[in-house]
């Protein structure tokens, strides 16, 4: 019962998805305002029939209803209920679900809080999500139905995958899909002002904080995602430059690059022609990702079970919304205005600058993911582009955009000076250049690799530090006080620099653990010790222990620093009976300079074991520096503007005054 | 450029990739082509399955177009496979060659005394290294070898019906001309 | 009792506690081995490299690698050995030839021509009189 009544209200959905996307459009047209007035009921509507759809497949999967196919496909009654909850994005048709409650959420969230938009702008804006909805619907109801019932039942589920089975699979489907289907937000606001005609600076400062929002999430999946692969692959490898993982990232790219295009366009009117395209852009690059992923034309770690008619679904769905919103774009992008003038050296210009490295950058992502494909499509034979490609171009590419970095936020708006900026950054180069060497040294190599990235890491840091050094030096004259001068700087100018620090960090993680990591596979019997870093492992042996739905055998370790116990780990090998497979669950003692990683390989003869042991250095900074750049972005969503914005009052001269100094 | 054109770029671009796209969902990534086709087939000496005593060497077969269908009594799929060849056998037209993969001689004969040998002789690869050499990465695979020693098809999986009617039994007539 | 419990332990580890011993007989070939295929795509599981594999094929090719290399042959001699067997769907570095000139020059391509159409479109936006920096 339970399984239709979601069926039906899936259905449901989808019709007021249609509601919400066709009628209020022709309202806005014909000036007909019982139909442009339906936009937000439908979207409501549509938001609790989804909610309810979500609600009665995730009952499903905890009442171990194995009469759904797709619950007997990705649970199992032995699994404990948060695992069993979270499965319901586990396979295909759940994930798909996701996908359009979040996109609900997103909707829901529009008509909530996106009051302060002219009328036929915000019912064009919920018109156009509507559209996005339906499409996914549409998909899910006539390619990829989760409550497909299952007859006879069978006794039990076939379970989730092992793989999946991890706290990482609770969190970080949702928030990544909240980061990537969040771009639709900024995408229907660029399809609204298109209709509207109303590409213009109040444009750009409505679309900004949802666009922040979204890359806020999205930063955060993928640092999750990065971290998941971190421990549970058993090697310790963070990111694989797989087609999947691409597919999140491009978004993050033309999301990056979207930020700061809209700084411009807010600020001088100009550009508009740009940003808007980057809008198109973000989000369609998410739905790439989706296609990608759901159609099998690319082989994946990740990817779902493939079926050819889901493939041509997506595509005419790709074919019709981002070949739309490209033709749309076209017709009515030449009539759109410059704007206001400013030089070739300017901030403006830099933050320009920005966004030519990172589509740059993002086009070595999208040809290393694609030519594999391409090249078949051609003919010319079957190739693979790896990790060795992409750390390579994209890397070679970024380089300069990082340089970049350290200047243009020290870049006067309109026009600037690059010898006054030269002058400030002297200390920033001479930092840099310093630890480029001293850090190698001190950690006992010195490589070509390793001196840039440790100078692009502290550049990038300390750049940002003049930066405010900068702004309060500047502020002084006015605010002597400190503790005020610093109160009064805008929060969006502290979220730039968190968030630039971020990147920073994370350089500096990436560069000092791929540079110094040790990796040792050893034999080890009980009672052995290993060396390590300048620690002891000490392998005290194994034993078996039984979990909810596996068992596993664990082994100790206890790391000794100079005689003293530092850590003990408990690596183990788990068996999950109900799909027959072994998953190795590394252990992982974290720290700010090292983290230590121990996880047990094959039982070899006499009660010997190979171990891996890893030392890795600074590789918590990796996800650190995503935190940074997220918190970077919330602190930028708190700034004062947004909540006037929100609170529906008009914008004071002196707080757009406040806002532009970012 | 005229401007409007300049801002249909973008469509352009996102159609030749949807181009792309779609005929990409009628490949299959998983299937990596030979670069033997084409080549001469890597000659080898093995022991002939549960005779040790005899050897199989590729060199024999020389002025003759044989296949050689690389299988195992562990892989699944070569089950699936195995009455097509069968049916190969009784034609008597078609010269079918068996390589062991990776197997055991006893599991390997309990399986052909269970459903038939469609081979003229197997050869064994043990440990797998005749397989490496030829490319092998996922059984069963197939070889159409032509006179002069080389290697004209590779059927990775198993042979289908469809495939033996439309691709190999063709070839086989041409070779054999 | 427990005491001595514990000191007798504590003699016993002693007494058996023994250094780890690495898997491989030769690590600088295992060092080597690893840094080569973790370049190399393993063709069974496909989406993960030749180190990391646990597929019986990437064993046997890890095998294989170790022999060649023992052999005395260089790290591109062992790649060729595999691509003629496998095609160059083997390597996660693709080869640079006129039909991958694209992929590894088409993204520097791209910065250069938008950067220089960047700066055209910036210098005709800037024409006119004077721009005077903005305080902040």
């Amino acid at each position: 019962m339970i399984p239709e009544i979601g069926q039906l209200s899936l259905i449901l959905a989808f019709c007021f998805a249609i509601l919400q996307g066709t009628l209020p459009l022709i309202g806005v047209w014909k000036n007909n305002a019982m139909l442009s007035n339906l936009a937000v009921p439908a979207a409501r509507t549509q938001f609790v029939f989804i909610a309810i759809t979500f609600i009665c497949l995730d009952y499903s999967f905890f009442a171990n209803d194995f009469s759904v196919l797709y619950v007997a496909s990705n649970s199992n009654s032995h699994l404990p209920l948060a695992y069993r909850l979270a499965a319901l994005w586990g396979g295909h048709e759940g994930s798909m679900i996701l996908w359009v409650s979040i996109l609900s959420v997103w909707t829901m969230a529009v008509t909530l809080f996106a009051k302060s938009l002219p009328e036929t702008f915000r019912i064009r804006l919920i018109a156009v999500m509507g559209m996005v909805s339906m499409g996914f619907l549409a998909f899910i109801i006539f390619t990829s139905n989760p409550f497909e019932r299952l007859i006879p039942a069978v006794l039990d589920g076939r379970d989730l995958n092992p793989l999946l089975q991890d706290p990482g699979m609770v969190f970080h489907p949702p928030v990544l899909y909240m980061g990537y289907v969040g771009f639709s937000v900024a995408f229907a606001f660029a399809i609204a002002a298109l209709l509207d005609g109303r590409l213009d600076i109040t444009w750009a400062r409505w679309t900004r904080p949802w666009t922040t929002v979204a890359w806020v999430f999205l930063t955060l999946g993928i640092a999750f995602g990065s971290k998941w692969a971190y421990y549970e692959l058993g090697w310790g490898g963070w990111w694989f430059w797989d087609a999947v993982e691409n597919a999140s990232f491009m978004p993050w790219l033309v999301g990056t690059a979207l930020i700061h295009s809209l700084a411009v366009t807010e600020k001088r009117d100009a550009f508009k022609v740009w940003t808007v395209l980057l809008s198109i852009c973000a989000f369609s690059l998410s739905l790439l990702g989706t296609f990608l992923v759901r159609s099998g034309v690319l082989t994946s770690v990740h990817a779902f079970a493939t079926d050819p008619r889901r493939g041509i679904f997506i595509l005419m769905y790709l074919v019709v919304v981002i070949g739309g919103a490209l033709l749309l774009f076209a017709l009515r992008a030449p009539k759109v205005g410059l704007g206001e003038r400013f030089d070739v050296v300017s901030r403006e210009s830099m933050l320009l600058t920005n966004n030519v490295v990172l589509v740059a950058a993002t086009g070595s992502v999208l040809l290393g993911t694609m030519y594999p494909l391409l090249m078949d499509a051609l003919g010319a034979g079957k190739i693979s582009v790896g990790p060795p490609y992409f750390d390579t171009v994209f890397v070679a590419i970024m380089a300069p955009g990082l340089f970049l970095m350290g200047l243009g936020p020290l870049a006067k708006w309109k026009k600037a000076s690059l010898p006054e900026i030269g002058s400030r950054l002297r200390v920033a180069a001479v930092i840099s250049f310093v630890s480029s060497l001293l850090v190698p040294i001190v950690m006992g190599k010195l490589t070509l690799m390793t001196a840039v990235g440790v100078f692009m890491g502290i550049w990038v840091a300390s750049t940002t530090l003049i930066l405010l050094r900068n702004r309060i030096k500047t502020r002084r004259v006015a605010t002597p006080n400190l503790i005020e001068n610093l109160k009064g700087i805008p929060l969006a100018f502290y979220g730039m620099l968190l968030a630039h620090l971020g990147i920073g960090v994370f350089i500096l993680g990436v560069t000092l653990v791929k540079g110094y990591e040790s990796e040792q596979d050893l034999r080890m019997e009980k009672n052995d010790v290993a060396k390590a870093g300048g620690l002891a492992f000490k392998f005290e042996g194994t034993q078996e222990i039984a979990g909810p739905n596996y068992v596993s055998t664990q082994g100790t370790f206890t790391v000794t620093s100079k005689g003293k116990v530092v850590a003990v780990l408990q690596p183990e090998k788990r068996f999950y009976p109900v799909q027959g497979s072994v998953m190795t669950e590394a252990a992982i003692q974290p720290g700010v300079v090292k983290d230590m990683y121990v996880s047990l390989g094959e039982p070899l003869e006499n009660g010997a074991w190979s171990v891996r042991i890893y030392i890795k250095p600074f590789v918590q900074w990796i996800w650190a520096g995503a935190i940074l750049m997220a918190l970077g972005g919330v602190l930028a969503l708190l700034d004062r503007r947004y909540r006037i914005v929100n609170k529906k009052a008009a914008l004071a001269a002196q707080d757009l005054q406040e806002a532009y100094e970012v | 450029m005229s401007r409007t054109a300049k801002f249909l770029i973008p469509l352009a671009l996102f159609l030749i990739a949807v181009g792309f796209l779609f005929k990409g969902l009628f490949l299959d990534p998983h299937e990596v082509p030979s670069p033997l086709v084409g080549k001469p087939a890597p000659t080898f000496q093995a022991p002939v399955l549960s005779d040790a005593s005899k050897t199989f060497n590729s060199a024999d077969m020389k002025d003759q177009v044989w296949l050689l269908n690389v299988w195992a009594s562990w892989c699944g799929a070569c089950r699936d496979e195995h009455p097509i060849l069968m049916a190969m056998a009784k034609t008597n037209q078609i010269a079918t060659y068996g390589l062991d993969y990776k197997d055991t001689d006893q599991e390997a004969q309990a399986v052909l005394d269970t459903n038939g040998n469609p081979y003229k002789t197997i050869a064994t690869d043990a440990n797998g290294k005749i397989g490496i050499n030829y490319g092998v990465y996922g059984v069963p695979e197939t070889y159409v070898i032509d006179k002069a020693g080389v290697i004209r098809y590779k059927q990775i999986g198993p042979i289908t019906e469809e495939i033996l009617l439309t691709k190999i039994v063709p070839l086989l007539k041409e070779l054999q001309r | 009792m427990k005491k001595l419990l514990v000191i007798f332990l504590l003699i016993v580890n002693s007494v058996f506690a023994g250094e780890a011993k690495p898997l491989a007989d030769d690590p600088v070939l295992e060092a080597r081995l690893k840094a080569l295929s973790q370049e190399l795509r393993c063709l069974v599981c496909q989406n993960t490299t030749l180190a990391d594999s646990t597929a019986p094929l990437a064993e046997d090719l890890r095998q294989e690698i170790r022999q060649l290399m023992r052999e005395g042959k260089s790290d591109k001699e062992v790649v060729d050995y595999l691509v003629a067997r496998y095609g160059n769907f083997v390597r996660y570095r693709p080869p640079v030839n006129n039909s991958t000139a694209l992929l590894w020059f088409g993204p520097f391509l791209l910065l250069i021509v938008g950067g220089f159409v960047l700066f055209r479109v910036l210098k005709k936006h800037a024409i006119g009189e004077d721009i005077q920096p903005e305080d902040e």
